[in-house]
Formats: C-alpha cells, sequence, structure tokens
C-alpha cells in the first residue's frame, strides 16, 4: 500500500478540507476576533478590547436571555427525559414477561411509529403548527375548544408569564419520541436475564425500572442530557418563528442565539453579535465538560 | 419490531401461562397477586398516558389538513367540524401565489446538492482518515471533529462575510457549500468509524491485483460501507432539509431562492388580520405531507439514522 499514497491522501483530502477551512474554521477563529472589535460590517473593524464583553455583562437582554437558557437547560432535559423513560419502559417491558421475553403493551409498534414522527418535521414548520394551535382567538386549535366550552381564551404566547414554557412545551413535543427510540435500543440490550432475576427475587415493576433499567441505562441517559441541553442552548428557530416579535413579548423568550442574529443583521452590530457568540460558546462548553464530570460514575458492565 | 398486537393478555394468572412461569409455588401466590395488581394499574395509567401522547401527535397534524380545505368563516366559527367541501382552491393559492412550489423545489435542489456533497466529500475524507497513516492524519480528524462541539451561531456573522466576500451571497451555490461544510464533522467523524471496522483483507486482496487507491475506494470500499452511509446519508437529508438559520442568514436577500422552512415561517409571520389562513394551513400542509409519506416509507431507517450518532 506505499505506491503513490500521499498522492492520493492529499486528492482525496484536498476538497473536503479546503471547504471546512474556509467555511467552518475560518469563522469561528474570527469570531473570537471579532469579539475585541466595533464592526457595523463597513469598511474594517476596530479593536476595542474588551469593551463588547463589558458591555454584554450589563446589558439586561442579556441576562434574560442566559437565565432562558437556564430555565430550558433543566426543564427540557428534564421533563423530556421523565415522559421518554416513562414510554419506553412500557413499551419495552411494561407488558410483562410472555413466554419467557420481556415485552411491550399492546400497540408498541404503532407508538413508536407516530411519537417519532414530530422529529422528522423541520422545527420552522412545527412552530408555524403551532402558532396556529395556540392561536388567542376561536381559530387556535386548544382555545377554540375552550370558548366553546364558554372558557375564557389562554393567552399562550401572549401572556409573557406562559410564553417561554408554551414554547418548552413543543420542543418537548417534538424531542419525546426521538429519546423514546433512543432509549428503546438501550433497554433492548439489557439482558433478559437480568430482569428475571429481579423478579424472581420479588422486585416489583417500579423497583426494577429505578434498580435495573435505569443504571444499566445511564451512559444513553447522559447523552440524552448532553444532547437536549445542547439544544437548550440553539432554540433559534422555534424562538424566531414561534413566539411573538422573535423574543417576545418584552423580551420574555429571548434566547441568545435570536440576540446574535437580531444584533447582526438587524442592528448590523457585527462586533458586538460575535462577542455574545463567544458567551454562548463558552456557555455551551462549560455545560458539556460539567456535565461530562458530575454524571461520570461507574457504568455497569453486564 | 413489528407491531406486537397479540390477544394475550397480561394480567392472567401466572400458572396458566404455561411452561414459562415456573417458580410459581404456594409461597409465591401472594406474591404474584401483588405483582398482578400493580401490574394492571400500572399498565393501566401507561395506557392511557401512551394514548394520551398519541392524540397530543396526531390531532394538531390532523387539525392542520382540515383547515387546509375550509375557508376563514369555516375556520373562524368551526374548527372541529369538517370542512363544508373539499377546496383544493387553497392548495393552488398556496402552491402559486404564496410560492410554496417554488419553496419546495428550491429545498430539493439544495437538499439534493448538499447531501450528495456531503457525501462524497465526507466518505473521502472518512476514509483516508481512517485507513491511511500519514503527517497530520490525527490532526485533521480533530479538526473535523472539534467541529460537533461548536455552536453555529458563534460562527455566523463571520460566515455570512466569507460568503459575501466570495460572492455567493443569496446564491445556491453558497448554501450547499456551507451546508456540506457544517454537515462534515458528523459525517466524517460516524463514517471514519465505520471505514475502521471494514476487514483490511479486501482491500489488501484488491491492491495484490493492481487496484488503485482510488478504484479500490470506488469500487470495494464504498459498496461494503453502504449501510453506514444509508444512516449518515439519511441523518444529513433531515438535518438540511429542516435548516433555517443558514438560509435566512445566506439568502435573505432573493425571495426567489427561498427554501421551504424559510418560506412557511415567512408567509406566517408577515400574516396579519387580513390573512389568508386558509392558504397557511394548506402551505403547512404541504410542508408536512411529504415527510409523512418519506416517514411512512423509510421508517426504520429514519429512526436508526436519526439515531446512530447517539448510540456510537
Amino acid at each position: 500500500m506505499r505506491q503513490g499514497k500521499y498522492p492520493f491522501v492529499i486528492g482525496f483530502l484536498a476538497v473536503p478540507v479546503t471547504l471546512y477551512s474556509v467555511f467552518v474554521v475560518s469563522p469561528y477563529l474570527q469570531a473570537f476576533w471579532l469579539s475585541m472589535t466595533e464592526w457595523r460590517g463597513i469598511g474594517a473593524p476596530r479593536w476595542i478590547g474588551f469593551a463588547n464583553f463589558e458591555r454584554l455583562f450589563s446589558d439586561e437582554v442579556f441576562w434574560k436571555a442566559v437565565r432562558h437558557h437556564g430555565v430550558l437547560l433543566l426543564a427540557l432535559p428534564l421533563i423530556t427525559i421523565a415522559i421518554a423513560l416513562f414510554f419506553a419502559f412500557m413499551l419495552n417491558v411494561g407488558g410483562g414477561s410472555r413466554g419467557g421475553q420481556r415485552v411491550g403493551v399492546r400497540g408498541s409498534g404503532f407508538y413508536r411509529v407516530v411519537f417519532f414522527f414530530p422529529q422528522v418535521l423541520a422545527v420552522a414548520i412545527i412552530a408555524v403548527l403551532f402558532q396556529m394551535v395556540y392561536r388567542p382567538d376561536e381559530s387556535g386549535l386548544i382555545n377554540g375548544v375552550l370558548m366553546k366550552l364558554g372558557l375564557d381564551p389562554i393567552f399562550f404566547l401572549i401572556n409573557p408569564n406562559l410564553a417561554l414554557w408554551s414554547i418548552i412545551a413543543v420542543l418537548v413535543w417534538q424531542a419525546v419520541g426521538f429519546y423514546v427510540v433512543l432509549f428503546s435500543a438501550g433497554m433492548a440490550s439489557i439482558p433478559a436475564e437480568i430482569y428475571e432475576a429481579a423478579e424472581l427475587d420479588g422486585a416489583s415493576r417500579i423497583t426494577m425500572f429505578f434498580r435495573v433499567t435505569i443504571p444499566l441505562l445511564w451512559d444513553t441517559l447522559q447523552v440524552a442530557w448532553v444532547y437536549l441541553g445542547i439544544a437548550a442552548f440553539d432554540a433559534f428557530a422555534i424562538v424566531a418563528v414561534l413566539s411573538v416579535d422573535s423574543g417576545g413579548p418584552d423580551g420574555a423568550t429571548t434566547v441568545l442565539a435570536m440576540e446574535i442574529y437580531r444584533n447582526a443583521f438587524v442592528y448590523s452590530k457585527y462586533g458586538y453579535a460575535s462577542a455574545m457568540g463567544v458567551a454562548l460558546f463558552f456557555l455551551t462548553i462549560t455545560f458539556a465538560a460539567l456535565t461530562l464530570r458530575v454524571s461520570k460514575r461507574e457504568s455497569v458492565e453486564y | 419490531m413489528g407491531p406486537q398486537m397479540t390477544t394475550t393478555t397480561t394480567d392472567r394468572p401466572a400458572a396458566g401461562r404455561g411452561s414459562a412461569a415456573g417458580p410459581a409455588s404456594t409461597s409465591g401466590r401472594a406474591r404474584f397477586r401483588r405483582i398482578r395488581s400493580e401490574v394492571r394499574v400500572l399498565t393501566g395509567l401507561g395506557h392511557v398516558a401512551l394514548a394520551v401522547w398519541a392524540v397530543l401527535v396526531i390531532v394538531p397534524i390532523l387539525w392542520t389538513f382540515l383547515a387546509s380545505f375550509k375557508n376563514t368563516t369555516e375556520i373562524f366559527s368551526s374548527p372541529w367540524t369538517m370542512p363544508a367541501e373539499l377546496r383544493w382552491e387553497n392548495w393552488g393559492r398556496a402552491w402559486n401565489e404564496a410560492r410554496v412550489g417554488r419553496y419546495f423545489v428550491n429545498s430539493v435542489i439544495v437538499v439534493g446538492l448538499g447531501v450528495a456533497g456531503t457525501m462524497l466529500f465526507g466518505a473521502m475524507a472518512a476514509y483516508v482518515l481512517a485507513r491511511y497513516t500519514f503527517i497530520g492524519n490525527r490532526f485533521i480528524y480533530f479538526l473535523f471533529v472539534s467541529g460537533l462541539a461548536f455552536p453555529v451561531f458563534l460562527a455566523l456573522v463571520p460566515l455570512f462575510k466569507v460568503v459575501e466576500n466570495l460572492g455567493l451571497l443569496n446564491t445556491h451555490t453558497g448554501v450547499v457549500l456551507v451546508y456540506i461544510a457544517y454537515s462534515l464533522p458528523f459525517t466524517v467523524f460516524f463514517l471514519a468509524a465505520f471505514f475502521k471496522t471494514l476487514p483490511t483483507s479486501v482491500a489488501e486482496a484488491g491492491m495484490i491485483d493492481g487496484c488503485s487507491h482510488t478504484r479500490l475506494f470506488f469500487q470495494v470500499m464504498l459498496p461494503m460501507a453502504r449501510p453506514g452511509l444509508i444512516s449518515v446519508a439519511i441523518f444529513n437529508v433531515i438535518g438540511q432539509w429542516s435548516q433555517y438559520q443558514l438560509p435566512l442568514v445566506l439568502l435573505a436577500g432573493d425571495e426567489d431562492k427561498w427554501v421551504l422552512t424559510q418560506g412557511i415561517a415567512d408567509i406566517s409571520v408577515s400574516a396579519g388580520y387580513e390573512a389568508d389562513w386558509a392558504g397557511l394551513f394548506a402551505a403547512l400542509s404541504m410542508a408536512i405531507l411529504p415527510m409523512i409519506v418519506v416517514y411512512a416509507i423509510f421508517q426504520r431507517q429514519i429512526q436508526s439514522g436519526l439515531t446512530a450518532g447517539a448510540l456510537k
């Protein structure tokens, strides 16, 4: 395998590495530099050191966005994983044992197919869909029913106390099916003998869930947490399309990605937007590192 | 797993289940009774929860399809009833006047070229990185994989300027190249791991037969890597089809070039009080319907393709 190895290697790497360097690596590097400049997009960026970050840390909107990421970071993984774990358990072992084989409840296949479907839809499309579902008058799916029943409509996206939770609900709606499938795959690889042994020892189904399923699924749960956490740091498409005034009402649902977009492409504050990008980067990295550290524990071999 | 819709009920006495439930001794009877009632409560509760969730997923979509055939009066006065007639003109309006047809074609072009390019270049890079030792191999590999850790929004401003400086702003070429570049980290990461698992003996036999490196790749290794390629391709199709922020930034100036997500979101955002709600519902249905068809056909591959990354 010696002859002509280098020309071949270089030939194969040339295009992908060039594309990647031009469109991915160089923008990322430039972003760190741009965050130290003031730049309106025309002429040369002016070096201003850490001034953008000083402004950022006293920017009320920035902290609002960070707080929303905090809420998303706790609520999205907790709710999604809890629901998905319960469903996955029902679909895989909830039906008891049959012929020595643990099976899911009736209709498991159907549920799995239906639950996963929202994952295939684009978030922007889902956001438009839920704009209709949440509409504040009788044309909305939910309020149409409420008002028919003579109840007051709920202002899902207009009430600032409710808006962020309405958005989280949509994110959970989309994500659950994916994690049901993911956890199902993990549960399928847990040997049936372990459940059998636990059952013979008189373990109840609830005990089995907490003492057998969760510990043996720990690695998958950790992956799920990281994925959902990263999703919590994005949330651009859903906020941009679903919320009132893209991040409103009055900043009640805004996220960093939204503010980066707004500062860059509406206000043309490219330097300031880049500083927000750098802040977002450090938040994401800190989260990922913390999760992997905190959740690290001896994985169970089986 | 197929639909396990057999009629066996789970709360039947254990002894009646035949040989599988061996240790049903008299002392165990009380325990079995306890487990049985517990099972009944839990599965009962679980069944309700599963059914409710299925309704939550299906109803908004079904409701959208129904509304796409209604007129505005019906949408407001009777959101829960069937449309009086199938008003296909709503769909026609959305396709032509709201230009969903145009957006749809654009999406197909961009995603088609984007995924083809991603697969070709991703597979080439992954193959070389996985199976050849050379100076800088580790460095290039980590350069690609580290892209998985960076939020796209960090790069958004400079990326916009890079594309603008190359004269590719508001062009499909620009979007396709950017899609390829941003899909490479996962594609290379996944396929490199896959190429590593392929046996070396076949490659060696090919080399002895005088096969060139390039031919070996295209005629021997690529066909062997098919399962992996299909998984990543599905992952990339769904990912690129769903893209919203990149086209929003890179195609903002030319409405004729917009992709479907962007176009539909724009119709919805700019819809005022005089909006054509039926048309919007029809547009939304048009975006959802093909995904239902594709999902119905490739359901299993899509599920394994999308979860493949997480299971690595």
